[in-house]
């Protein structure tokens, strides 16, 4: 090297200061996609460095990539996560058989990971045999995560249990699973010891408690834990005697007629959990044994209480004990005054979830309105992640929220009734969304409900410049308001719209911006095939899918359209009623 | 029909042998207005809002079936003024049917809507029509002049006899007040709703709300295992439908997410705001919430309306007779009527406990 007569002056970076292996095993350390983006953009020896340290490779549209692409690309691959269907198949607005099938991927995989450990997947279809097909053919598998997916049972389950002897994780949330029984879990060799994750809370069927028991005492990693309802309280008494080091848990139901002990010891159990961070499940929890948790509360940073239909006495009595909570998961059952509680007894608050405990009754006038927001912004203004689901709301009380807690990243409220307006003022609900994306600049997240104008897109357009993700439904009142937000949002990647009034013009307006975005849904929207077809014509590297109606009546009207940018062109496996343009 | 059998209580009632001109004033009056059953004080048959006050559709009833009235029970003090009696009263609704009015009814017309305390304290039961008289242009009344026809020689009695009985009375301004309340479970009569507060009879949404499926159940599935455990308070959620006569679409709620008559009360003020207050909650301000809220109490409290609920028996009973707790245990559903409507109410549900303890 050159000495550098002046010690104050920098050194001139030369091309490659140094060998491969150093530039290796620095970025071997970054685990951030995003940041691995950056660096493979930077030369063709950092491109090369970033690819051959990558371990894990996160997919967010299986169809925008080829397994053999990704294969060629990423030798040294350990993790993988993909992502399937568009969002808006969770409420069923996407139909069977769409596609999404991870076989063809795990068939790639086979060979050129066969050391591959962990697999995330969410929206995607796995079948039995796939589940079996991973268990046989990746002898180190150590992690499944199954999210949202469908279209195989518990037997599938049996053959990971079976075969996969180093397994560390089985994460099966909210899937649409057929449960044939819960012999899956007796499956386990008694030779597996290596289990940390093991989540089965939304399963129904019962498994054996006997084979849980055994399973759970010989894992002593065993760090998260969330069985289902089927488990009772004294079962899980028995369960955290053996597994006091849990850092999460899901209990069962917390309702019985009669606990064989005293209430004392299982309450004992909790206080040795010291280590619990986060709580979830308490099935059907009463006010009779929910104190058995207090001892455990203080430690507490996620409380998942998105299956207990509380009251607001018995929240607040719970939520006294809980001051270092972060993250918060609510049916609305606790109303206003639950709200209440949690804005006086949570100040570290980040993430609030109100769910709705009746959503599709319509007579139901239950608990949640904008006094509880309100509350909880005055309580809590860390608040960044709020999802929120109520009857009603008013601007000005959105715009006091807004004011209160400055840092959302994430704003997801859902007016239920659609199209339904400020409820004192009778105005639409524009200004509310309008002081939330003008005072919230960190904003990356936004659904919208109510009745709306153009004028929130325009708000939108103009102000969310940090905004990603974008959820529409039941808003707006011409194709301007879809072209604000395509012209304004620079950050935008996700923007799915249902029900509104945007036609062809709005959707051709963002020509240029879809190859920036991962995809954009539009359905029962005023989008004509004509439209469609230009689209897919200007810009070959979009895939443009129409959707038609089961009853095929209206075949100038695209009814569903989702739009995607891909490097493989039209997908092979699309189905009848896919057309890609 | 309820007009039938209530004209029929009012001849028993009566005893001054009007018993024919009653027929006949109020068969007539009745036809001259065949409109009358269809009346909705609620605004939703034209405006087709239930943002809409009932202000102008009161006034607007009132324009047309002042003849009515005239013939509509009222109670009153004994020895106040009849028409007969008091030739300085002025009946122009009487005169205008060119009958004798049998019952003339002159409520007092000013700050009716606020000045329910004074009216209650003075022993009058506010009637659902007097709301609507408070609005109508009719003036130069006295106030207070709540007529009974009775009231010349029939003191107390009559009048204990009235009020016990006055149930049926309630039909006769049920009867005009859109006849049997529709909110009774179906909502096909108003069908002219606006779009913004859609009938219940409204189809799903496919997809919305954005609830994943394994969300959709968690309150069926929690309340049937809670289950109604004989003897044991169940902490599953007791839901009630609520009704309001002339609202659109039901509500419910869940008796166990209160533990008083006053939050169940104010919970069912908000509840209802929206159908009863229309503009005046729309006005800008900025205790509008409280604007309402109170507005709201005050109409309720003003204009008679009450709060009665079905219980086991199938009997309609006023709230607040029994304790929180047995009232719980009983209450099949809620109903918020017009006072006249619930008059009779109150001694069957004294009564009723009587005959249980």
């Amino acid at each position: 090297m050159d000495p550098n007569p002046n010690p104050k002056k920098p050194k001139a970076i030369k091309s490659c200061p140094f060998p491969d292996e150093v530039l290796e095993r620095v970025l071997s350390l970054i685990d951030s996609h995003h940041d691995r983006s950056s660096v493979s953009l930077v030369c063709k020896n950092w491109y090369n460095a970033e690819r051959w340290t990558r371990r894990h490779v996160f997919i967010g549209n299986c169809y925008s990539v080829s397994p053999q692409i990704v294969a060629a690309r990423f030798p040294r691959i350990r993790s993988v996560t993909l992502k399937g269907k568009p969002r808006f198949s969770d409420f069923n607005l996407v139909p069977e058989d769409w596609g999404a099938d991870v076989q063809s991927w795990l068939t790639v995989f086979s060979t050129v990971y066969p050391f591959l450990e962990e697999l995330r997947l969410k929206r995607m279809v796995v079948t039995d045999q796939s589940l079996e097909f991973l268990a046989l053919n990746f002898c180190g598998f150590k992690a499944l995560s199954l999210l949202s997916c469908d279209g195989f049972s518990t037997d599938g389950l049996k053959a990971i249990a079976t075969h996969c002897k180093n397994l560390r994780e089985l994460d099966i949330q909210e899937n649409g699973i057929d449960d044939l029984g819960g012999h899956w879990l007796s499956c386990f060799p008694e030779s597996l010891t290596s289990l940390e994750i093991l989540n089965f809370a939304s399963l129904n069927s019962e498994v054996s408690f006997d084979a849980l028991e055994k399973l759970v005492s010989r894992c002593k990693s065993l760090r998260v834990l969330k069985v289902n309802r089927n488990i009772s309280l004294d079962q899980l008494q028995k369960l955290l005697l053996r597994c006091p080091q849990l850092t999460e848990l899901g209990t069962g139901s917390f309702m019985q007629e009669l606990i064989s002990g005293p209430v004392t010891e299982l309450k004992n159990m909790f206080s040795n959990c010291k280590n619990l961070v986060t709580l979830s499940g308490l099935w059907d929890a009463t006010p009779l044994y929910l104190p058995v948790v207090y001892p455990a509360c203080d430690s507490l940073t996620f409380l998942n209480l998105s299956y207990a239909t509380l009251r607001s006495i018995e929240l607040a009595n719970l939520l006294s004990h809980c001051k270092n909570l972060r993250r918060l998961w609510l049916i609305d059952t606790v109303g206003d005054k639950g709200l209440e509680a949690v804005g006086s007894c949570c100040p570290l608050l980040e993430e609030l979830r109100v769910f709705p405990a009746d959503p599709f009754d319509q007579e139901i006038f239950l608990g949640v309105t904008e006094s509880g927001f309100m509350s909880v912004s005055r309580g809590c203004p860390k608040l960044r992640y709020v999802l929120y689901f109520c009857r009603q709301m008013t601007n000005a009380a959105v715009a006091t929220i807004a004011r209160n807690c400055p840092d959302f990243t994430h704003f997801r409220l859902c007016i239920m009734n659609p199209g339904q307006p400020d409820y004192l003022t009778k105005e639409p609900m524009d200004e509310a969304f309008g002081a939330i994306v003008k005072t919230c600049t960190k904003l990356q997240r936004l659904a919208i409900s109510g009745l709306l104008t153009d004028r929130t897109f325009e708000y939108i357009g103009k102000y969310a410049k940090n905004l990603e993700t974008l959820s529409v439904a039941f808003a707006g009142s011409s194709d301007l308001g879809m072209e604000y937000v395509l012209k304004g949002c620079p950050k935008l990647r996700k923007l799915e719209i249902r029900d509104c009034p945007f036609g062809n013009a709005a959707l051709l307006s963002g020509l240029t911006k879809y190859e920036s975005m991962r995809s954009l849904w539009m359905s029962a929207c005023n989008v004509t095939m004509d439209a469609c077809r230009v689209l897919a014509k200007e810009r070959p590297r979009l895939n443009v899918e129409v959707m038609r109606d089961e009853d095929g009546s209206d075949d100038s009207q695209a009814h569903k359209v989702y739009v995607y940018r891909t490097v493989v062109g039209p997908r092979k496996d699309a189905p009848p009623f896919v057309l890609t343009l | 029909m309820d007009l039938l059998s209530s004209r029929d209580l009012f001849i028993h009632i009566n005893n001054f042998g009007y018993l024919m001109s009653v027929n006949v004033s109020m068969e007539s009056s009745f036809q001259n207005n065949p409109n009358l059953t269809e009346r909705n004080y609620l605004g939703l048959s034209d405006c087709s809002s239930v943002d809409s006050s009932n202000v102008p559709s009161i006034s607007e009833v009132n324009k047309n079936s002042l003849n009515l009235k005239a013939t509509e029970l009222r109670l009153g003090l004994p020895g106040s003024q009849s028409p007969e009696r008091d030739p300085e009263s002025t009946l122009t609704s009487a005169e205008k049917l060119g009958e004798k009015p049998l019952f003339p009814l002159l409520p007092s017309i000013d700050g009716i809507c606020s000045s329910s305390p004074k009216m209650v304290a003075s022993g009058h039961k506010r009637i659902f029509t007097d709301v609507m008289d408070s609005c109508s242009q009719v003036k130069g009344l006295p106030e207070g002049n709540w007529l009974f026809s009775g009231s010349g020689s029939e003191s107390d009695p009559s009048k204990s006899v009235a009020q016990g009985k006055l149930s049926s009375n309630s039909n006769v301004n049920g009867m005009m007040c859109s006849g049997d309340p529709p909110a009774n479970g179906t909502t096909t009569n108003l069908s002219k709703v606006n779009t913004s507060n859609p009938p219940a009879a409204k189809a799903q949404v496919v997809g919305w709300p954005p609830v994943r499926s394994f969300r959709k159940n968690i309150l069926a599935t929690n309340s049937k295992n809670n289950g109604e455990v004989d003897g044991k308070p169940s902490s599953g959620a007791l839901f009630v439908k609520v009704s309001m006569d002339g609202a659109p679409y039901l509500r419910k709620v869940d008796l166990r997410g209160y533990s008083t008559y006053q939050q169940l009360s104010s919970a069912l003020e908000k509840m209802f705001t929206c159908f009863t207050i229309g503009p005046c909650g729309s006005q800008g301000g900025t205790g509008r919430e409280n604007l309402s809220e109170s507005k709201l109490r005050d109409l309720l409290h003003g204009s008679g309306y009450v709060l009665t609920y079905e219980d086991k028996d199938g009997d309609w009973m006023l709230v607040g007779d029994v304790p929180w707790d047995m009232f719980i245990g009983s209450c099949k559903r809620l109903k918020i009527m017009k006072g006249s409507d619930a008059i009779g109410l109150a001694p069957r549900a004294t009564e009723k406990s009587k005959n249980r303890s």
